[in-house]
């Protein structure tokens, strides 16, 4: 069963036995989740042996793609903006502004383009999938599925999944231009650099390198962010309360797990 | 068919169920009936493994399938077909593609073939020509009856009808009532149906079980069940008026 059976146990005596149990349940958590997202990613195959399926991921993706790309515009641009405002006017006092281009460049996308991405998709998206699966929980919806021998996971699960691994290095690349663009804005119009000189510096600079580790970023945050929402989907207890907490800490979860694991991915990919 | 062996369920750190057992027998309508809150919707679940019993076991012919899991539960499963209290249609498809997803997903039926079984599932709960519409535009009671039309919709062995009549309107409910009748004499479909209106369990029902503080105080034969002297069973008889010698007309 997908679905959780509340745990109640007896009030824990004092603190630590306290603590004791919230990392037993904790590491019990992590476990799940991650069987339910290598579920998830191995049912993708199959999405696309059976055409019907395949529908359902294209919806999956044009409903991220409309939720998110307004607000996925307006923060990539100005991610580009404050980088090129802030390293340009360090920049200027060593009479360097020339190379604004190449800095935002390369901030954008190692690091701001996938991690922006993915705390909008966490917020827009990973919230969305994490109510809209605690509601059917909780309206005995799952429960329907698994009774007639419907697997959730292939169901619901794998056409998120398969949705979001494409649609994070999309928009994480597309965040990366606007933040670009926005860069080149402030450079031209507040810090006087010439547009072709900003151009250059920044494709000089643009590494296929650091492009792949930050889609490679970008498509990990995706897969988490779909394997923490869902699980938490999943596992809604009490009503409409429960939704609510729900999409709370599937937001609050992915938002923690975003900042480790780009940490970690950067660090594996980069020599110090 | 099933057997309840010494269930406990304990629940929000109470006993729900309390060593319950009991068996129904293949092809017999039995109808669990008991104030709100008392377990009948637990006691359900329990026959398809949405719950696990804390102590004892729950058996399907010869299969503990509070211990199934992976394709045995799944095969024990398909003998099943369940009317959620609420319905638990899912939003996003009409009420024909929710009837029809048992048949597109488990089996090789044409598209036209599904199409005339989904036509005749609506026709059977009275929804012919609500088909396209989604679950969110329709009431509570025809959500009702769109689930019961998925439920039967692959012709399951066993059926578990969760409240199927509340909500209903007395005449729509009588029709269900006995729509569940004669799914029951003319395919042989075990019922087993949790319901509060008596009125219509002693119209169908084989047997009936009174639910109680976590255990079954009465089963017996409507007519037994109408004149029998347990008190919880008394007052909750009164409540309906229902006296000794049962319904009028009976
Ligand atoms: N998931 C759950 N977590 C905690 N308690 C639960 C859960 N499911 C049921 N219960 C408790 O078990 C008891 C029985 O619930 P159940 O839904 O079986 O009642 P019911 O007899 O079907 O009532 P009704 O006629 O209102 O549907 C209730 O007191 C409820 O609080
Ligand atoms: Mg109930």
């Amino acid at each position: 069963m997908i679905t959780r059976e509340p745990v109640y146990t007896d009030e824990p005596d004092n603190a630590l036995t306290g603590i004791w149990r919230s990392v037993v349940l904790g590491v019990g958590d992590i476990g799940r989740a991650g069987s339910l997202t290598v579920q998830a990613l191995a049912g993708i195959p199959a999405l696309f042996a059976a055409g019907r399926r395949r529908h359902e991921w294209a919806r999956q993706m044009f409903l991220m793609g409309i939720k998110t790309l307004p607000v996925i515009s307006v923060v990539g641009m100005f991610t580009g903006m404050i980088l090129g405002l802030q390293v340009g006017l360090e920049l200027r006092r060593f009479n360097q502004e020339i190379y604004i281009g190449s800095a935002v460049m390369v901030s954008l996308l190692r690091e701001m383009g996938p991690f922006m991405t993915g705390l909008i998709l966490a917020a827009c998206v990973g919230s969305s999938m994490a109510a809209q699966i605690g509601t059917m929980t909780v309206n005995d919806e799952i429960a329907a599925l698994e009774i007639m021998s419907i697997s959730p996971v292939r169901f619901l699960m794998a056409p998120r999944m398969a949705a979001m691994v494409v649609m994070t290095p999309v928009l994480s690349f597309y965040t990366c231009v606007l933040g670009v663009i926005g860069g080149g804005i402030v450079g031209v119009t507040q810090l006087n650099v010439p547009l072709d000189q900003y151009i250059s510096m920044a494709m000089d600079f643009a590494r296929m390198r650091d492009l792949y580790v930050g889609l490679l970023k970008a498509l990990v945050f995706g897969v988490v962010i779909t394997g923490v929402s869902c699980y938490e989907g999943f596992t809604t207890t009490q009503g409409a309360v429960g939704v609510g907490q729900a999409t709370r800490r599937s937001v609050i979860t992915s938002f923690l797990l975003i900042l480790v694991l780009g940490y970690i991915i950067t660090r594996l990919f980069y020599d110090l | 068919m099933i057997r309840f062996d010494k269930v406990t369920k304990q629940l929000g750190g109470r006993n729900v169920l309390d060593e319950l057992s009991f068996e129904i027998q293949k092809g017999e309508i039995f109808t669990i009936v008991g104030p709100s809150g008392t377990g009948k919707s637990v006691t359900l679940k329990h026959m398809v493994r949405l719950l696990t019993p804390t102590r004892g076991s729950v058996w399907i012919d010869g299969t503990e399938i509070s211990a199934a899991n992976g394709s045995g539960l799944d095969r024990v499963r398909e003998r099943f077909g369940y009317l959620f209290q609420g319905g638990a249609l899912l939003g996003w498809m009409s009420v024909a593609e929710n009837i029809a997803l048992p048949l597109r997903e488990k089996t090789r039926l044409t598209e036209d073939e599904i199409g005339a079984r989904v036509t005749d599932a609506l026709r059977a709960v009275g929804l012919e020509g609500d088909g396209g519409k989604f679950p969110s535009e329709i009431s509570g009671g025809m959500q009702k009856r769109a689930g019961l039309a998925r439920a039967i919709v692959n012709r399951p062995e066993i059926v578990l009808y969760d409240e199927p009549t509340s909500g209903l309107d007395p005449v729509t409910a009588r029709t269900i009532d006995q729509l569940i009748k004669r799914l029951n004499e003319e395919l042989g479909i075990t019922s087993v149906v949790v319901s509060h209106d008596l009125q219509g369990a002693l119209l169908i029902a084989d047997r009936i079980a009174m639910l109680t503080g976590g255990k079954f105080v009465e089963v017996s034969p409507p007519e037994k069940f109408v004149a029998t002297a347990q008190p919880d069973v008394r007052s909750f008889l009164d409540a309906q008026f229902i006296s000794k010698k049962g319904l009028a007309g009976m």
